[in-house]
């Protein structure tokens, strides 16, 4: 006791009160509004309770139950597609535009502006103005198709249509990335674009052996937010096509959605944000393991 | 080189250049990217100009082909009609509200946790901070269903508490995350001086951290502005009712409403829009900073 007294009257015991007081409000936080939500969710995995009744025990019966429900599968099909196709898509467009970007051509600051705006237009109106975009009669893509003598797309009634377009949609919010990239570009030293010029590297070499290896920490990066950002997409399935037509924008957090706040099956939701969790972290480890290894770092400075 | 053979190679340039250019198509590839450039630009603006078009033009303008990209005539009454339809005043009452208090709560907890891990050197810190940066790996919605169960126990659905009180617990990681990464660019030689003076951790921070951070500050208002403006999925759980909600959770619901009226929800989804525009045009070089310290330091 008093070797704890005399510890805290000491310098580094008084710094430990200090620092611990600095940091107390996140570790409350963390208790109040992470430990304990992780603990119930772990409890509720076990549970099927609908919130009004008392909740009963079921095992394992949750998860017994997502393997033979054919929309869990739907919409885990729906959202690994989603996300397999834009992610990527997204990264390449995005880091196409910044390369193009960082030529030092005229205007970079106003087309720069004008990419990025797109990403910040809240998701609710983004959603609106696309439903309104996507219309099947009046809608601005299908005007454009007409204009150039393509038929029309019902792009949000045909199963096959309904998902391309979501993926077209968050296409237009690349320009958020594409910064990103610009800015790591621009950070990028002339030296060493000198340094493989006197090389003898030609526009390709200096692009494969020098622009995207110092690039790749950051290209790394959003590749993995991006994954784990669209995993969880909801706003575009709940508000533009509301999982339809035929479930196929039936994206996971959607259906995670319905379960807990419109069927009320707590339990199946848990084990729904459990699987999901377990799902979006493995994908992490294998992005970290697949091509982790190839990211370039600098000596930590 | 002295001045003279610097302007004559300064002279010299602009003639030679030209040739080059001309003749190893360096000019060509730069014209081929401007024009690629430019038809992505058009691209990106083209939704936003249809929504603009759309929601000044008269009820049956929306539905003619080929549709006038410059409304005739124009209708601001649209954006009154649209914004009176459902009481959007109290939607964004609500919604200053939940801005303010983020604010608050975000500046004062976020930056006060992030000075710990920052400056403080105490056993235990490291940990903590492994802590603050697994919490920001962890998807939200994974949260989502446990914490609608708490709040309920306390009695805090379709209250404004789940959108506010949390924030004052840290202010999220990622805020913290970034500010730590902020105060430790600050020369520690201003902390030295102050504590020989006599000032305490806490004076150091609030008096001499706080006013240099501010640009770092100023990142994190602006976009704790954005997320709350923004944020549609915490009103869609936690407000139920209309004289509760927020002007994303309106707009949604006025969309499920007005269904086929696109000349309103496109009045509303551009009123919704306005003010994260002018946000950004006012305080563009700290949205720039903003995406160098998340994207680059992550």
């Amino acid at each position: 006791m008093s070797v704890a007294l005399r510890w805290l009257q000491k310098p580094a015991g008084r710094r430990t009160i200090i620092g611990y007081s600095f940091i107390a409000p996140f570790i409350l936080g963390f208790i109040l509004w992470f430990a304990i939500p992780a603990g119930t969710a772990v409890w509720l995995l076990f549970q099927d309770w609908n919130m009004i009744r008392p909740p009963t025990f079921v095992g394992l019966g949750n998860l017994q139950r997502m393997i033979h429900d054919k929309l869990f599968w739907q919409s885990l099909k729906v959202t690994t597609n989603y996300t397999v196709i834009a992610v990527p898509l997204g990264l390449v467009l995005g880091f196409l535009l910044a390369l193009l970007m960082n030529t030092k051509v005229r205007g970079i600051t106003i087309f720069r502006t004008i990419y990025y705006l797109p990403s910040i237009v809240p998701a609710v109106a983004n959603a609106v103005l696309w439903a309104w975009i996507l219309n099947s009669e009046f809608g601005l893509l299908n005007v454009l198709l007409r204009s150039i003598g393509l038929p029309k797309i019902r792009w949000l009634q045909e199963p096959r249509w309904a998902l391309p377009a979501l993926i077209l949609m968050s296409l237009w919010g690349l320009g958020g990335g594409m910064v990103i990239y610009l800015a790591g570009l621009q950070g990028i030293p002339q030296v060493f674009y000198e340094a493989a010029e006197i090389d003898g590297a030609g526009r390709w070499a200096k692009l494969r052996h020098v622009t995207i290896p110092l690039m790749s920490p950051i290209i790394f990066f959003n590749l993995v937010m991006g994954v784990i950002g669209t995993f969880q997409i909801f706003t575009a399935g709940y508000l533009i096509t509301d999982g339809g037509p035929q479930n196929a924008t039936l994206f996971y957090v959607l259906y995670l959605y319905r379960n807990a706040f419109l069927y009320l099956s707590m339990g199946y939701a848990a084990a729904l944000a459990w699987t999901l969790f377990i799902i979006i972290m493995a994908l992490t480890l294998l992005i970290f393991k697949g091509i982790g290894s190839q990211v370039y770092y600098e000596e930590a400075g | 080189m002295s001045t003279a053979t610097r302007r004559l190679a300064a002279a010299g340039r602009p003639r030679s250049q030209v040739l080059s250019r001309l003749a190893s198509g360096v000019f060509w590839s730069r014209v081929v990217i401007w024009l690629i450039l430019l038809s992505g630009a058009v691209a990106m603006l083209l939704p936003l100009l249809w929504m603009v078009s759309s929601s000044l033009k008269l009820e049956q303008r929306v539905f003619e082909f080929p549709p006038q990209l410059i409304p005739n005539p124009v209708r601001f009454q649209n954006y009154v009609e649209a914004l009176t339809y459902k009481p959007f005043h109290i939607y964004i009452r609500n919604t200053l509200f939940l801005v303010v208090m983020n604010e608050i709560a975000i500046l004062l907890s976020a930056s006060f946790c992030a000075y710990g891990f920052a400056r403080v050197r105490f056993p235990g810190r490291d940990l903590w901070f492994g802590v603050v940066l697994a919490t920001m790996m962890v998807p939200g919605v994974v949260l989502m269903v446990p914490s609608f169960v708490i709040f309920s126990r306390l009695k805090w659905i379709d209250t404004f508490y789940p959108l506010t009180v949390p924030v004052f617990f840290g202010g999220g990681a990622f805020n913290i995350f970034l500010l730590r990464q902020f105060f430790r660019t600050i020369p520690e030689d201003l902390a030295d001086a102050a504590r020989i003076d006599g000032c305490s951790e806490y004076g150091i921070y609030g008096r001499i951290m706080m006013p240099l951070a501010k640009p770092a500050l100023t990142t994190v208002a602006i976009f704790t502005f954005i997320g709350t403006w923004n944020d549609f999925m915490g009103p869609l759980l936690y407000l139920n009712s209309p004289d509760k909600f927020t002007v994303s959770r309106g707009l949604a619901m006025f969309r499920s409403v007005l269904y086929t009226r696109w000349d309103l929800l496109m009045a509303a989804s551009t009123a919704m829009t306005l003010p994260i525009i002018l946000v950004f045009f006012a305080a563009q070089r700290y949205f720039v900073q903003g995406v160098v310290l998340t994207g680059l330091k992550g």
